[in-house]
Formats: structure tokens, sequence, C-alpha cells
């Protein structure tokens, strides 16, 4: 099964650079127990999914919470070390590196948090948040970071005049603009955003996503947006990866995804999302999935999804499904969907 | 209507007049609602809308007559339900309106449950000391509210404690509860929030259905546009502590006339997003509402603001039969394309 998964991701088109390459990536979480802190189990965040990054675009990670969206945000940029698979980014596997090596491939791939109040320290001002990452590289000291930091305000709309002000005299939206302007200090390539607006209000949402959008046209930006918001997600994004129970379900593009999601689960979330127009609500039809999200503790055996599938039959309750690309660039993992390629 | 009638009052289920709460904090007066008024019948389901802060849940809270006093205060209003004012009687009478008549329910199951007695003790409680049933009465009417909701096996997950409940089975468990003594109204605060868009879904199927079984009416609070439109008939939008505008569903997504709706829908993702297009965006923060504020409150964001909105606050006032604006220049205002 590994063997068939080896090289499938064929580039999409042979103009995009691939700029991040995760291959059969686990990240696995022991559960102990007892006086001597035995491992009895494994939690399985997340469980052997692969998928390419494209240059300058965005892919979306979306799934419903505990779905492994976040912890293969943070094994990629190894704030969590990976329990087996491998992350290239732009030639270099991050999951070997250490040490040097480590920091400098770092720098060019930055995070951005959900919390914007708990992701900046209230001790710190503007200016020392935004210019520590200045300061940890080297790359600029005294005036010269002072002036980098003026700068970085400025690109993400806020006045650098307010520098010194310390995080609790911003709303949501401003610290998320801070949070940003910290991420943006090295030059990063790649930005990996997870939930960055969840937490504000409707019309700041829309605010954050342009100004998103805005920078990443103007300084070439790749993003993973991370969100279990569907609508916004539909909205950035070039490609979407649904994820459920620590696997990649279903990834491709985003107007395929919308219009024909082949998996099962797919359906059931995108049918889920309420729609705001009435109209349009009056005539829909849901999907209504039965139970909740099974423990990724202890997975079903089989595909994982079949405990909720409303279209599970006997096989896959006894094998997993491959993750095949049933049509270009478009990959799928269920047995229900023939490959038409 | 009968010239032979004195009073041709006709009574409604709910009506809600100026109602004003404040908060006196040390950071000053904070003006949580201002003046807000609405009239439910039987079996309505309203939609409340606004962003955080703009007083959605403070006004529940204080027709449940809930807020903290001190700092809150409710500076004036009448809550009639079917004509008896709930800020007028005393406390005794209003623990009976509660759970008996209004029930509420809340963003998290979690908090609202007590993690240290059973899901069945819960909901019994209720019942023995609302309708003076004995233990065997309200295990089976338990029982019978734990399967309306769906929740399997619910004679035995009457001893399980709340923990034992996923985040789903936690707010059906809560549902529940507000249902066990059949209010007329239930209150609902963002009660799916917190949980995943899959099990949002089967929380509003189970309101809808419910709603359809018993005949109750619903008072939906959220800041998600989307819920509201496949639940609610009638929409209240809210902005710092005011109603701005009223209508029904149809109307407030396909007519709104209020800049601050409109400008909420336009920030909304379409489905069909045209190449390099970009989301409608309100500039500026919301207020906060500590001290007056001259003029309405929506003015330092609004495109359409004129001079007359810097000096006079705007009443909710009649745009067309059912819909109402609190809006100068309500006739120019129209939706996004």
């Amino acid at each position: 099964m590994l063997g068939k998964r080896e090289g499938e991701q064929t580039a999409m088109s042979e103009e995009n650079e691939v700029i991040l390459r995760v291959e059969h990536l686990k990240k696995y979480f022991p559960i102990r127990r007892g006086v001597f802190r035995k491992v009895v189990g494994w939690v399985k965040a997340v469980d052997d999914i692969s998928f390419n990054v494209y240059s300058g675009e965005t892919i979306g990670l979306v799934g419903e919470s505990g779905c492994g969206k976040t912890t293969t945000g943070r094994t990629i940029i190894r704030l969590y070390e990976p329990t087996e698979g491998k992350v290239s980014f732009q030639g270099v596997d991050l999951a070997t590196i250490s040490g040097r090596q480590l920091r400098q491939t770092r720098r060019k791939i930055q995070m951005v948090f959900q919390d914007p109040y708990a992701s900046l320290n209230p001790r710190m001002s503007i200016m020392r948040i935004i210019g520590e990452p200045l300061e940890i590289y080297g790359v600029a000291n005294g005036k010269e970071k002072k002036e980098h930091v003026s700068h970085l305000m400025h690109l993400v709309g806020l006045n650098p005049a307010v520098m010194n002000r310390y995080p609790h005299e911003f709303s949501g939206g401003q610290r998320q603009r801070i949070g940003l302007a910290r991420s943006l200090a090295l030059n990063p390539d790649m930005i990996i955003c997870d939930e960055p607006i969840s937490a504000l209000d409707v019309s700041i949402q829309a605010q954050v996503i342009n100004l998103m959008e805005e920078l990443q046209e103007k300084l070439g930006l790749t993003y993973i947006f991370i969100a279990h918001d569907l609508s916004m997600v539909r909205h950035i994004s070039r490609r979407v990866a649904v994820m459920y129970l620590g696997k990649i379900v279903e990834l491709t593009d985003r107007e395929t995804l919308y219009d024909k999601p082949l998996h099962p689960y797919s359906q059931a979330l995108l049918s889920a999302i309420p729609v705001p127009d009435p109209i349009v609500e009056e005539q829909r039809q849901r999907i209504i999935l039965e139970g909740d999200l099974p423990s990724p503790a202890n997975p079903p055996v089989g595909c994982n999804f079949n405990t909720r599938c409303p279209r599970a039959i006997d096989i896959c309750l006894e094998a997993e499904p491959d993750f095949v690309e049933v049509a270009p660039d478009h990959y799928c993992a269920c047995y229900l969907v023939k490959s038409n390629g | 209507m009968s010239t032979f009638e004195v009073h041709p009052v006709q009574e409604h289920l709910l009506e809600v007049k100026d109602l004003t709460t404040r908060f006196y904090t040390e950071e000053g007066v904070v003006y949580a609602v201002s003046g807000v008024s609405y009239i439910m019948d039987e079996g309505d389901t309203l939609g409340v809308v606004g962003e955080s802060g703009c007083g959605k849940s403070v006004h529940a809270l204080t027709m449940m007559r809930l807020i903290p006093i001190p700092p809150g205060k409710i500076e004036s209003g009448e809550v009639l339900l079917q004509g008896r004012d709930l800020l007028k009687i005393s406390e005794e009478e209003m623990r009976h309106v509660r759970g008996a008549q209004i029930a509420m329910i809340f963003q998290d199951p979690m908090t609202s449950l007590n993690p240290v007695l059973t899901v069945g003790y819960q909901i019994t409680e209720a019942l023995k000391l609302h309708q003076g049933m004995n233990e065997r009465e309200s295990q089976d009417r338990a029982t019978e509210l734990l399967d309306l909701v769906g929740i399997p096996e619910a004679r035995q997950r009457l001893d399980d404690y709340p923990h034992q409940f996923s985040g789903g089975m936690r707010q059906r468990g809560m549902i529940a509860m507000a249902l066990s003594c059949n209010p007329e109204i239930l209150i609902a605060d963002e009660p799916t929030t917190a949980l995943d868009v899959t099990i949002q879904a089967q929380i509003i199927e189970l309101v809808k259905r419910l709603r359809d079984k018993l005949g109750m009416a619903i008072i939906w609070i959220t800041h998600d546009l989307g819920v509201i439109a496949g639940l609610a008939q009638r929409v209240n939008v809210m902005y710092a502590g005011r109603l701005i505008e009223t209508g029904s569903v149809k109307m407030i997504y396909g007519t709104p006339h209020h800049p601050y709706t409109v400008g909420l829908l336009g920030s909304l993702p379409k489905i069909h997003r045209e190449p390099g297009s970009k989301l409608y965006s309100i500039s500026g923060e919301p207020p906060d509402l500590i001290g007056v504020s001259v003029g309405c409150p929506f003015m330092p964001r609004c495109t359409y603001a004129v001079e007359r909105c810097r000096e006079e606050l705007p009443e909710l006032e009649l745009y067309e039969t059912g819909h109402f604006v609190a809006c100068w220049e309500k006739e120019k205002v129209s939706k996004l394309q």
C-alpha cells in the first residue's frame, strides 16, 4: 500500500514549483498511565498524510475539531516532532535537519495563531513583539530595527506611531495584524495560518482576509490555511484538503470540491454549512451525519469514517481505503469513488 | 376588530418595550442595551444577530433577570409575557417563570451543567421542583426527554455525568433540560457556536423538529447569519446595544436597508467567487459602549453617513410592512451586488 502511494502526487501543472512536500506524515501522541507513566496507547492525531503545496498558492486544510489539522501544521514546522514521514521544504527535509540548518529553514516558514489574545506576550510592546525575530536572527538592531518594524506595521495597516503600546490596548483584529506583521518580519516564503480569523467578529474577519490576500500578492507568499469555517476556506484557497480523524479524505481544487465533492464525509460537511440566504436554505437538502467523531485514540477498523458514513458497505469495515488520484489532481480515499482516469 | 371591545388590545406572547440595561463599572457606565422593543407571538422563531458586545446576550439575560445587580441595572422597560411584566414580579414568581415558561440554553453546555451531578439528577430536579413529580415519574419523564432529543439508550445515560457526554450530546442534554417543563419560549444563546458544523447541523435539525412538534416560540441569538437564514422567520439585527433593523428573514437577507446589515451580509464569502474579487469589509471596529454617544452609533463606520447622523440618533422607523430600520438614509441604502 505504501509503495502505491509513492509518487502518486504528480505535479498538478508543470510550471508550478512544489515548495512543500509532505509524505506519509504521522504524529502519534502517547497515552501514559500509572506510576511509571507506561505508554498504554497512542492518539493518532495525524495518521499517514501526503500532500504537496505549490509555490504562491493557498491550500486550505479543513475538518472538525480533533481531525488533526492543527497538529499537521505544527508538525510541518516541527513544533511537534513527527513520528514518521517526511516533510521537505524547498528540497530540504525538515524532519531530519537540526541546529543551525533547522533555524535557517524555519525562518522561511512562519505561523499565525488562532487566538490573538494568547499568542502575543502582554508584557512586550508591539515594537518588541514584531522586532524580536529580527534580533534573534541578527537581521537588524537599534535604529534599523525600528525602521523595519515601522515598515512591517505599515504593511499590515497599522499606524507605526503606536509601536510602543502593549497588546491589551489593541482590539482582536488589530492584534491579528500584529501577529501577521511578526510573522512577516523574516521575509518568509510560507505562512501556516492556524484558524487566523476564528476568534474575530464577522465584520473584522473580512478585513483580515483581504489583508492576507493583499500580502500574498505583494510578497508572493504561500499559505497553508487551517480552518473549520468552510465558506471562508472556499473564498481564500486554491486547493482544499478535507481531513477526518487524522487523515486526508479528499484533496482537490476549490471549485471541484465545493461543486462536486466525492467523499461522503466532504459531502456531509459541505451540506452542513449554513448558507446566509433564506431562499437557498428553504430548498436545501442536508445530509445529517449520525453520531459523533470517534476518538483518535481508538479509531474504527477499516475506513475510519465507517461509523458515521451513510453509504458504508462491507469492505469499509474491513480495510482502509487508499488515498488515490480519482481524476486529474483530485485525490480521494473512499471505496465508493471509482477512478475515472 | 369588533366595535364592542372597549380595549382592543391584542395580547402577544411576548412584548419587550424599551428595554434598557446599563452596567456601572470602574471604567464608566456601559450602555449595554438601549431601548430595545419587539413583539413575539406563539410559535415564532426570532433570530437575534450581531457581533460581540452588541447587547444580544445581555438583552436576553435582562429578560430572564439573570444579570448581576450591581454592577448591572435595568434602567427601564417592560417584558410582558402574556401581558404580565416580568420585571415587576417577585423573585419567587420569576423563579417559576424561568424553566417553566421561558427556558434558556447557552453556548457552552459544560459551564451550565454541574459536573458532580449526574445528567439524570439535573433533569429530574427541575421536574420535581416545578411540576411536583415524584422520583419515579420524573425518571420516566427524563428518559422520555433524552429520547426526544435523540440520545440513544436514554435510561442508562441518565446515570452518566456530564463529562461522559460528548459536546453535541451535552447540548442535547441541555435542550432536554430546557424542555422539561414545556416552556412557551426557548431562548438559545449561541447554542451551536462551540460545536462542529456536522454537530451544529444535527442540533438545528433537532430544534426545528421540536419546534414543530411542541409549538414553542424560539429566540435564537447568534453571530452566524447562516444559521438564522434557515431557521428563523424574523430577524433582529443589533448594533451597539440597539435594535437597528428588524424584519422577516426574506427582507433582512433580500432587501436590507441598514448600512450595517448590508455590510455584514456583504462581508460573508460568496458561493461563487469572481476571480480577483475582494470581500466587502466594514472599516473600523465596533464601538465600546462606555459613555453616552450622540448620533448614530454606526456613523463612524458608515459609508452613507450624512451630517445629520452625527447629531441625531435615528429611531427604528417603518420602512415597509413588517420591516423597520433605524437609519436616516434608509431609502438610499441597498444591498451590495
